[in-house]
């Protein structure tokens, strides 16, 4: 049977693919960065997951705001890289995993969790920065990915504890796939930042590790606050954090963490990244 | 379809429903920037290819100042708005330094150093 082994968290600036796509990872302003990640390269590739659920969102590349789906779960076999105004990241096409999204799909609507499925879809950086950081740069992804979408972008967005229940129900998805898969989820965007608005370039690093923290310890804490919480705390674009709970709510109440990076800033954004495994 | 919670947050624009319907058309407008074809007719006369859009004149005159404050207050999403920066090659940093008056070497300057503190930015009315 499919076994959740892991949950990442970490941050998918743009600004970091674009560093590294155009060979500027020795860059003073990008040095520390991609040295923040270099722990859990090692580690995923020993941990050889077959399966990543990547839960991120699209900022206008797959979606204008003609369709504005809530939460959005990639069946698709592959999935091309967007388009994002100066062509697509040079990195390989996304690998799906048809039959195990599908699996999610049906297990979860049945929850009453109504996604959206989709059969065909760009991802833009949201989710092919953390594959960069987390894999470098390989000629074929060594894992397949479900691309899982949240608005975030366009008020109402779920609510905390809407992403963190998705998860839980997700987690009950996996465990019901008969094929023996190794699967992480990985929760994606954030920390604090906001790119508009007199408050632009806002960064709260003691909101940001309270927030880490409470991942392990506390996650009820987090998965009732409000969203104007978390917009006053983190910024307006901060908001994408609760995105981390689908991640969290994926896990067991139980969870060590075996990693930790935080770093100020990626352009407009503090990066934080964190790796869970489940404790018995 | 808002949360006059947002309000209380100085500074700061949370894309609501109410400004989605003000930016419906400046939105679609922004998106269609995604197509090279279009990028070059907008570059080549930017009003007329504005004038093909049902924006208002605010939106279109926000534009054509590259004002992104302006922009985003006339119900512009700033991922949509940003296509414009990114048809004039124009990093999101400099972007977001113009909203709040500055330039992006001060901009920059304060994102080494930690970035823009919360202290007193949090709630107009908590003044906190």
């Amino acid at each position: 049977m499919a076994r959740i082994t892991a949950g990442i968290g970490s941050s998918h600036v743009p600004a970091i693919g674009a560093a590294l796509d155009g060979g500027r990872t020795g860059h003073p302003d990008w040095a520390p960065i991609f040295a923040g990640y270099e722990w859990s390269r090692r580690w995923v590739a020993e941990q050889k997951p077959d399966v990543v659920i990547l839960v991120y969102n699209d900022h206008a590349s797959a979606f204008s705001l003609d369709i504005v789906p809530t939460f959005a779960l990639g069946c698709a076999d592959s999935f091309q890289p967007a388009d994002e105004g100066w062509g697509p990241r040079r990195v390989p096409v996304v690998q799906g995993h048809s039959k195990l999204a599908w699996h999610i799909a049906t297990s979860v609507v049945l929850e009453e969790f109504d996604l959206t499925i989709m059969n065909e879809m760009k991802v833009d950086h949201g989710l092919t920065v953390p594959l960069s950081l987390m894999l470098g740069q390989p000629d074929e992804w060594p894992v397949k990915v479900i691309p899982l979408a949240v608005n975030v972008i366009q008020y109402p967005t779920p609510t905390a504890n809407r992403c963190f229940r998705l998860g839980e129900a997700i987690a009950r998805a996996v465990k019901s796939y008969p094929e023996d898969l190794n699967v992480q989820v990985w929760g994606t965007g954030g920390m604090s930042h906001q790119l508009s608005g007199e408050r632009a370039g806002l960064i709260n690093r003691e909101w940001d590790t309270r927030f880490l923290d409470q991942l392990t310890s506390d996650p009820d804490a987090l998965r009732t606050m409000s969203h104007e919480e978390y917009v006053r705390e983190a910024g307006s674009e901060g908001m994408e954090l609760i995105m981390w709970l689908t991640m969290r709510g994926a896990l067991p109440p139980k969870i060590r963490e075996l990693y930790r990076f935080y770093h100020v800033p990626a352009s407009n954004t503090a990066v934080g990244h964190v790796v869970f495994t489940p404790q018995a | 379809m808002s949360n006059p919670a947002f309000e209380d947050i100085p500074g700061t624009y949370v894309f609501t429903g109410e400004r989605a319907m003000e930016g419906r058309h400046l939105n679609r407008f922004c998106m269609s920037l995604m197509n090279a074809a279009n990028r070059i007719r907008f570059k080549a006369d930017e009003r007329a290819y504005l004038d093909e859009w049902p924006m208002s004149e605010v939106q279109k005159q926000a534009v054509m100042n590259r004002d992104f404050k302006a922009l985003v207050e006339h119900g512009g999403n700033i991922f949509f708005v940003l296509k414009i920066a990114a048809v004039d090659g124009r990093p999101t940093q400099s972007v977001a330094a113009s909203f709040a008056g500055q330039s992006t070497e001060q901009y920059a300057a304060m994102m080494r150093n930690g970035g823009r503190s919360p202290v007193g930015l949090r709630s107009i009315a908590g003044r906190f």
